[in-house]
């Protein structure tokens, strides 16, 4: 019993990151595939590490895999959210598809949407945003 | 039993997903692509390790999949950080 439900987390575990990895390389926008890689991954590897509690022989093993999934259900919001901010104040564009853009506008002081032109201008090649096109 | 032919079928598809997750990371056009990435690909190494633990019936290693999420964590701030603090000296020069 134990072994079938083990054998089926770390399938359905398997199939959450296979779909993230899909994700990260069809989705045409860093926004879109953040959203795969922030749910999708963290669904499978809680799967995966599920599997391991399920199937331990001690308490103890299966404690250290449930605070490994707490672990990663705390951390990957906050990452994928400082992750997604820093991305939009870079100025990576988003998808030509998209419906709508909320933030615009709202990073005026200190982000690149009105500062764009302004700063493009004097970059040295040396600048560390300069390698990224922006 | 079941366990086994699920490891067999589980272990090469997730070689397959961090094969297609390295594509974006060497592809990716703008650089938080190749972070999200690597945040991937180290999510990915944490289900691996689970996978492996049951396949060779190793517990240790679920400690080496902590500290991989803790370190992917801190980098992924660590970047936030980088480049948000570049923009401020950029803006100010």
């Amino acid at each position: 019993m134990e072994q079938l439900v083990a054998s089926a987390l770390l399938l359905s575990g398997t199939f959450f990151m296979f779909v993230a990895s899909l994700g990260i390389v069809r989705m045409p926008d860093v926004y879109l595939r953040m959203s795969c890689t922030s749910k999708a991954a963290t669904l499978g590897a809680g799967c995966l590490l599920g599997a391991v509690a399920v199937a331990a022989e001690h308490a103890g093993v299966a404690g250290r895999a449930l605070a490994t999934i707490l672990f990663l259900l705390l951390t990957a919001p906050v990452a994928a959210h400082l992750l997604g901010r820093a991305a939009y104040r870079l100025g990576v564009p988003l998808w030509s598809g998209s419906c709508c853009d909320e933030l615009r506008g709202a990073y005026s002081e200190g982000g690149v949407l009105e500062g764009r032109t302004a700063p493009r201008s004097h970059t040295s090649p040396s600048s560390p945003m300069s390698q990224h096109g922006v | 039993m079941t366990a086994t032919i699920a490891l067999w079928i589980a272990l090469p598809v997730l070689g397959v997903s961090m094969l297609l997750a390295l594509f974006r990371l060497v592809r990716g056009p703008s650089f938080p692509d190749r972070v999200v990435a690597l945040d991937l690909l180290t999510t990915m190494g944490v289900g691996i390790i689970a996978a492996v633990v049951l396949a060779w019936d190793q517990p240790v290693l679920l400690d080496v999949a902590t500290v991989l999420a803790l370190t992917s964590f801190l980098a992924t701030i660590a970047f936030a950080k980088y480049v948000e603090r570049g923009l401020r000296v950029w803006n100010n020069s």
